[in-house]
This record gives C-alpha cells, structure tokens and sequence, in this order.
C-alpha cells in the first residue's frame, strides 16, 4: 500500500512538472490529466473511495475535457508553442522558484511531525453520504448555489459572443457592460472601447 | 466730585469702542459728537475734579479710587486704581483740554476724509491710554497706558495706509519705542522681584528703605526706567522715530507728538522720583540725556526744510529741556514747561496744519512765503507760539518755564554751570530756528498761493492756544507752589556769581540775538543763508545736521543690516527642513508605493504569494 | 507533504506562464492540490469531513472553470492575444 502511495504521489509530481513546461498547451493538458489520475489513486490509497472516482469522473473528466474543447475551439496549437518558447526565458523562473522552495520548507517543517496513517480504514461513500445530509447539509445548498450562479454567468458570457463576433459600441448599457466586461476601466464611460 | 475720578479714561474710552464699533456707519455728526464729545465731557470732569481737588483737598494731597481688582496671583495684586494728586492732577488737565481742542480743530482738517470715524476712534482710544497712564497707581496699569499710547502712535502716525510711507514710519515709531518699552519693562521686573510691589506709592517707600542712596539695583532700575522714558519721548538715543512721525496727520502730530505722548517719559520720571533721587548716577544721566538731545534737536531744526519737521526737531529740543530740568532736581520747572509746551507746540502744530492744508499741502518753508496778510489768523498765533517757544521776556509763558529750568540747570544741587550753558545755547537755538521759521513762511515774497481758509473749527482751538500760551506763564508761583505737595521742591543751593534775575537777563538777550540774526539771514539777505549752505564746511554742517546726526545711517548699518542679513541667512530655516523633511519623506514613500501599482496580474498574484509565504513564515518561526 | 509540493508547483507556473490557459491550468492544480491535503487530513482522523471539503473545492473548481472558460473565449475574442501581461497593460 505504501509503496502504492509512493508511486502515485511521484506520478503526480513528475508529470505536474513536466506540464508545467511544455510548450504546446495541449501536451500540458495531457500532462495535467496524467498528474490528476495519480492523485486519484492516491485518494484511492488514503482510503477515500468515493473521492477518487469523483476525482476522476469530475475533475479529470469534465474539467479537463472542457479546457481540451476551449484549446481546440481557439486553435492554440501551434503558433501559440512558438510564443510560449519566447516568453519562457530560463530567468523567469528564478523568483517563483525561490518563492515556491521556501513554502516548500515550511510546509515540510509543518508536517515533519506527522505520520502517515495510512490504510487506517477506508471510509465507505455511505459514511460520506450521511455526513453530507446531516451536518453539512446548508454547505451543499451553499455550493448548489454556486454551481447556479457558475452556470448562469458561463452561460451569459457566452451568448453574445456567438452573435456579435465584431464588438462595438452601442448607446445600450447592458451592451456597453457586456461588452467592456473584458475593459473594466472604461465601463460606465462614453469612451468607444479601444478595440486592438 | 472726586469720585468721578474714573470718568475722566472711560469716557473717551467708550467713545473710542463706539466708533470702533458703529463708527462707518454714523453719519459725519454722529461721529463727530461721539469722538469730539466724549474728550469734551472728560475735559469736563477733569475741570470738576480739579475744582473739588483744589477746594478741598484730600487727606496726604492724593486721592485714590480703586475701581477693582485686575489680577489677583501669589503676592501680586495690581489694581486698575486711579492715583490723583498735584501731579497728575495738573497732567490730565493740559491732555484733556488741549486734546479737546485738538479734536475740534481735526473735525474740520479731516472733514474731507474717509476714515473720519476711524480717525477719532484712535484719537479717543489716545487719550484715554494717555489718561490711564497718568492715572494709574501702580506700575503694570501705566504700562497698559504706555502700550496703548504707543499703539495709537503706530495706527494714527500710519493713518493714511495707503501710502506705504506711512507704514514704515509707523513702524519704525513703533519699533523704536519698543526698544524704550523692553527697558521699561524689565526694570518692572527688576523693580517687583526686589521690592514685591508695583504699586507707586508702595514702591516709593518701599525703595527709600530698602535701597541705600546710590545702590546699583537703584541704579540699575532707574536707568532703565530711563530707558523706557527716552523711547517714548524721542531723546537721545531714540530719537530717530520722531521726525519721521511726521507723516501722520497734522492733528496727530500735535496732540500725540508735541503736548502728550512724549511728555510721558518725563511724567514717569517726575512719578518715580524718589527712586531717581537714590540713585544720583542715573539723575545725571537724565540731565545729560536732555542736555544732548536739546543741543543736537537744535541743531537739527535749524536746517530742516519740512515745516513739520522743524516742529518735531523741536519738540525733541523742548522734551531736552524738560528732563535737562528733571536731571537737576527741578521737578517742578518740569512740568511747568511741560504744561507751557502744550500749550504753544500744539498751537504751533495748528499752525502748521493751516497753513499746509491752505497752502494745498505744501509742506517746504522754502516755498513758503509771505502769508502774513493771506493768513492773519494763523500769522498772529503762531507768531505768539513761536514768541513762547523762544522765549520772548515777560510776555509769554514759555519764557517763564524755560527760564525756571535754566536758572536751576545753574543753581540746583546737581546743578552745573555746564547745563546752564547747553541751555543757553539751546535757547540761542531755539530762537533761531523759530525765527527762521515764521520769517520764511510768513514774510517775504509770497510763495505758494493760497487755495483755502481755514473755518470757524481750526480758528477757535489756535485762538485759545494763543491766548494760554501768553497768559499760562503767570500761574508759574501758583503752580510750582501747588506741585510742591506732589514733587519734592526745589533747592537752590549755590548761586555762584548768578542770580535768577540775571540769568532772565541773559535769556532775553539770547533771545534777541537769535531774532536778530535770524532776521539777517531770513528776511534781509536772503542770499546769505544760501551762501552759508554752499560753503563746503557748512555745506558738511548743513547735511550732517539735516540727517539728525547720523542717528538714522548709523542704526541702520549697526542694527538693521545685520538683521536684514540674519533673516536672509535664515529663510533656509533649519527647522522648516525638518517639516519639510518630513513631508518629502512621505513623498518617497509615496513614489515607492506607487510603483508596485503594476496592472501586471501576475506580479500582484506575485505579491499575494509572496505576502502569505512571507505570514507562515513569521507565525511558524517567531 | 504531497499536498505541499503540488500547491508550490502550481504557484510557481502560475506565476511563470503569461498563457491564460496555462494560468487556469496551474490553477486547478492548485485547487487539486489543496483538495488532497484535505482528504489526507480526513483520513488521518477517520472522518468524513476531509472528503467533503474535496467535494466543495472540486464544485468550486468546477463552477470557476466554466466561467473562467467562458470569459477566456470573450477575451481572445475581443484581444486576439491570450497573453497575460499585455491584457494587463491594456487594461492599464
């Protein structure tokens, strides 16, 4: 089981890195599904069932097939690699290094103490289910919510965009916001947007 | 009748706030009965005081009405208290009477004016700080009056704002007498730390017990009481504020600058008296003070060409004359001279104002000229006026009261034949420079035309003047007689060869010598005078003596330069560096802070990460 | 310990990449990441609780990325570029 554990956690991190500096988005995307089924196994080791079929069915499936639709409908393929590899200078990632290594260090410093109780039990979907109903119920209604609210502004973000490719600029408020939703400076102005 | 002792300031005073107050908008008569009524009723009172005063006169010949308390701190309790005897009896008498002259004839000269009603608000508040200091019993309250005379002095000398003119001799009266108003104050300070009190009469015996005869703290008080007086009264050494006073109004010049204002310096010499007789030093230094400032004023007026300034030259000399007197133990001449010279130097001043204001405010005597028949009024009383200042024998009052101070400059105990002599030389002065005067402006070709008469308003007051300056000198007896309950008398102690008959005699003859040569070089030939100024030695004369002596270059390369250029140094104040280091401070943290404004997301998801890295650390580690 | 190096790796390549896909992307590593601290913590104490608070950050995750998605697509739209610091710029 152990070792299970060790395996997977390595996966995990390998492939992160490894998508963290590709240049073509959808090699990174690939990277970050591999990434994200390791830590379903882990899940899996840890003794949460449920959770890693969720993780696979939610996060490595949906999410994921979505950002892989948002790529190929934008065509990011190739000349988006070629701005990638001049953007990624090796100096650029000096700072971000430094700041990761040293919330690294703490992290390890805080978890030094702890010991893996691992396979201590798993804990059945049924146990998890109870618990949702019970005291957690008003969290589910809160992220009911919030799923509305996601959904309802993913969806009114993209209708327009289907009917007017070419932005301009209208007397109509709603369209005004609309449409300086990506300009937030000059919204609520009567400045025409400044189009690239 | 003494009890409404306390009228005699307050009046004025209420006429002053009143005008101050409503004044812009009281008509011309209003403001005329409120400013010219308020001195009249004073001038009044003081009349019904005196007559209860003479007639009956109060246990110890001084009457004292506290009105109240006016600070009440550990061991020091000024009062706002009114001292009335012989001397400031007599004081506020000639201020309130020639001032409510004065006022009458400025209702006329300032009728064209716009600052009518702020005229006599300050006119008013003049008199009642000068009556206020005369009346006080105790030290702190005639400084209330010092001060207050001394602000009248700065707001009526600079009275025509407009003209920045003005406002510098404004100020430079008011700095001046500053400096005279800092010695008076420590020689208070002096004086209460080692006496405890500041009540006069007090402090009087206080100090004639404590202090032996020519102790230095005696000393020490009286030469700064000495100094306060000499601001005040123009003389020597600061003197330099008073020709330059001279751009007020004429009415000001008169009251304040000839019959009042100055006058208050000897009045605090005459009231602290006995501190002045324990310390003998500080006596002869008034005497030497006087002495001087009469002989260089004489000098001086001899070759001024502003009427006006003549005037003051002269009234410096005259002030010279009357602490000259105080120097030598003649307390009473003092102020019999005093009384004299207000009389004829306000007259005087009248004069002058009549005829600038005719003449469409010429003020050179040297384009003066033959106003003897263009002006009869002002012609007869000025020359009675100049006749009193001179000193013509028998007839006029100035000759009785200069005469009293030169015979005792001869014969007092602290007399000396020297002071006998500056006198004399100053009455040859005097004379000169007086007839120099009136044979300018009112004989000869006529100069300047005449625009304007003066009225009923400007005639009457020179009148009066007139007439007191002939008669005044024949209460002399009466007077020093009455003053003796006040004022210690006055010893002749040593006669010397002279008497007081003959040094009359002398007097007379210099003052015929003076109108005789001021007849030749005024009247005859002209062209002499004008030789004598182009000569090269008194053409160096001639400037030395029309810049008062150097007094003002001096000053201004010993004090005013160096100031000027400390306050130049200074305008990079260190200290404003400090503020303004402050201030520059937070501008660079301010500069710094705004550029971590990117509107780069990542820098700021950069600075976020950085921000809690940073929290854990210090929550984990510290 | 797991949990930590994932959530710095996704730090760090959020701050590197100008892509915004690839800053969406280190995003939900992130938010993974933090949900596999969660379940750990859940296991080491036998409760429920770990794994509930992975369902909400997964919801969350989930709701964030379509909108994210969705305004992703208005903006390449609108800027034709995805880049990340010069519709920061732009946005002035």
């Amino acid at each position: 089981m152990e070792l299970a554990f060790y395996i997977a956690g390595a996966v995990a991190v390998i492939s992160t890195v490894l998508m963290l500096t590709r240049m073509n988005v959808v090699h990174a995307l690939l990277y970050l599904i591999v990434s994200l089924l390791s830590v379903a196994v882990v899940f899996y080791v840890l003794g949460a069932p449920f959770v890693a079929a969720l993780e696979v069915i939610v996060y490595a499936g949906a999410i994921m097939v979505l950002l892989l639709f948002v790529v190929m409908m934008l065509n990011l393929g190739g000349r988006a690699a070629g701005m990638e590899r001049q953007w990624l200078t090796p100096g650029i990632w000096t700072g971000p290094v430094l700041l990761a290594g040293v919330l690294i260090t703490e992290v390890v410093y805080l978890a030094r103490g702890a010991t893996a109780g691992l396979g201590a039990g798993a804990i059945a979907p049924k146990e998890v289910g109870i618990a949702l109903f019970g005291p957690y119920v008003i969290g589910v209604e809160l992220v009911s919510m919030l799923l509305l609210a996601g959904l309802v502004g993913a969806y009114h973000l993209g209708v327009h965009q289907a009917e007017k490719p070419e932005i301009q600029h209208d007397a109509d408020t709603h369209e005004r916001w609309a449409d300086a939703s990506g300009d937030l400076v000059l919204a609520g102005t009567d400045q025409p947007s400044r189009t690239p | 009748m003494t009890t409404l002792l306390w009228l005699i300031p307050v009046l004025p005073f209420a006429g002053a706030l009143l005008l101050a107050l409503v004044g812009s908008r009281l008509s011309r008569r209003a403001a005329t009965a409120v400013g010219v009524g308020s001195v009249g009723l004073s001038a009044l009172v003081t009349i019904l005081v005196a007559v209860s005063f003479l007639s009956a006169p109060p246990p110890g010949d001084s009457y004292t009405q506290v009105l109240w308390t006016w600070i009440n701190v550990a061991g020091f309790q000024p009062q706002i208290g009114f001292y009335l005897d012989a001397l400031s009896l007599v004081m506020v008498l000639v201020v309130t009477f020639v001032g409510f002259l004065i006022h009458i004839y400025s209702v006329e000269f300032m009728s064209e004016d716009d600052g009518f009603s702020r005229f006599f608000a300050y006119m008013n508040l003049f008199v009642a700080s000068m009556i206020t200091l005369l009346l006080a019993n105790n030290l702190l309250l005639l400084t209330l009056g010092w001060e207050g005379v001394g602000l009248c002095s700065y707001l009526l000398i600079g009275f025509w704002y407009r003209d920045p003119a003005n406002g510098l001799a404004a100020r430079k009266a008011f700095i001046v007498t500053r400096v005279g108003d800092t010695a008076l104050l420590v020689g208070l300070f002096l004086l209460f730390s080692r006496l405890g009190t500041l009540q006069i009469q007090d402090l009087m015996q206080r100090a004639s017990q404590q202090w032996p005869a020519g102790s230095a703290l005696a000393v020490a008080a009286a030469l700064l009481l000495l100094g306060g007086a000499v601001g005040k009264s123009a003389q020597l050494p600061l003197q330099v504020w008073l020709p330059d006073a001279m751009a007020g109004p004429t009415p000001v010049s008169a009251l304040i600058h000839a019959a009042t204002m100055v006058t208050a310096g000897v009045y605090l010499i005459a009231r602290t008296h006995v501190l002045f007789a324990l310390a003998p030093a500080a006596q002869f230094a008034v005497a030497i003070v006087g002495a001087a400032t009469l002989l260089l004023a004489g000098f001086s007026a001899l070759t001024q060409h502003d009427i006006k300034r003549v005037l003051a030259y002269s009234t410096m000399s005259q002030i010279g004359y009357m602490f000259l007197a105080l120097g030598v133990g003649a307390w009473q001449a003092a102020i019999f001279h005093f009384m004299t010279h207000a009389f004829f130097k306000a007259l005087l001043f009248l004069g002058a104002g009549i005829i600038i204001s005719a003449l469409h405010e010429e003020h050179s005597i040297f384009r003066m000229g033959g106003l003897r028949k263009e002006l009869p009024v002002a012609f007869w009383t000025f020359l009675a006026a100049g006749c009193s200042l001179a000193g013509l024998p028998f007839i006029t009052a100035g000759f009785f009261s200069k005469d009293l101070i030169i015979w005792s400059a001869w014969s007092t105990p602290h007399g000396h034949p020297g002071f006998w002599l500056a006198a004399m030389a100053g009455a040859l002065l005097t004379s000169l420079y007086t007839f120099r005067l009136i044979f300018r402006v009112f004989f000869g070709p006529l100069g300047t035309p005449v625009t304007k008469r003066p009225g009923y308003a400007m005639r009457i007051p020179v009148v009066v003047l007139a007439f007191l300056s002939i008669v005044g000198g024949y209460v002399k007896q009466p007077l020093v007689d009455f003053l003796h309950s006040a004022l210690p008398p006055t010893i002749e102690a040593h006669t010397g060869g002279l008497t007081e008959i003959g040094s009359e005699g002398i007097a007379a003859l210099i003052f015929l010598i003076g109108l005789y040569l001021a007849y030749l070089f005024h009247l005859q030939t002209r062209s002499l005078a004008d030789a004598l100024v182009r000569n090269p030695a008194g053409h160096v004369m001639h400037q030395w003596w029309f810049a008062d002596w150097g007094f003002d270059w001096m000053y201004d390369k010993a004090f005013i330069q160096p100031f000027v250029w400390v306050a130049r140094i200074n305008k990079s104040d260190f200290v404003d560096a400090f503020y303004t280091g402050v201030a520059r401070l937070t501008e660079l943290f301010y500069r710094g802070l705004s550029r971590t404004e990117t509107g780069h997301v990542r820098w700021y998801a950069a600075g976020m990460a950085a921000g809690s890295v940073l929290f854990i650390a210090l929550v984990l580690f510290l | 310990m797991l949990a930590g190096i994932l959530f710095s790796l996704g730090l760090t390549s959020l701050l590197v990449r100008r892509d915004l896909i690839f800053v969406l992307m280190s995003l939900e590593v992130m938010l993974n990441a933090t949900g596999v601290a969660f379940v750990a913590a859940g296991s080491r104490w036998h409760q429920a609780d770990g794994q509930i608070m992975f369902l909400f950050i997964l919801a969350v995750a989930a709701a964030e990325i379509a909108v994210g998605l969705a305004m992703v697509l208005r903006i390449y739209h609108r800027f034709k570029s995805l880049d990340v610091d010069t519709l920061g710029e732009m946005k002035g």
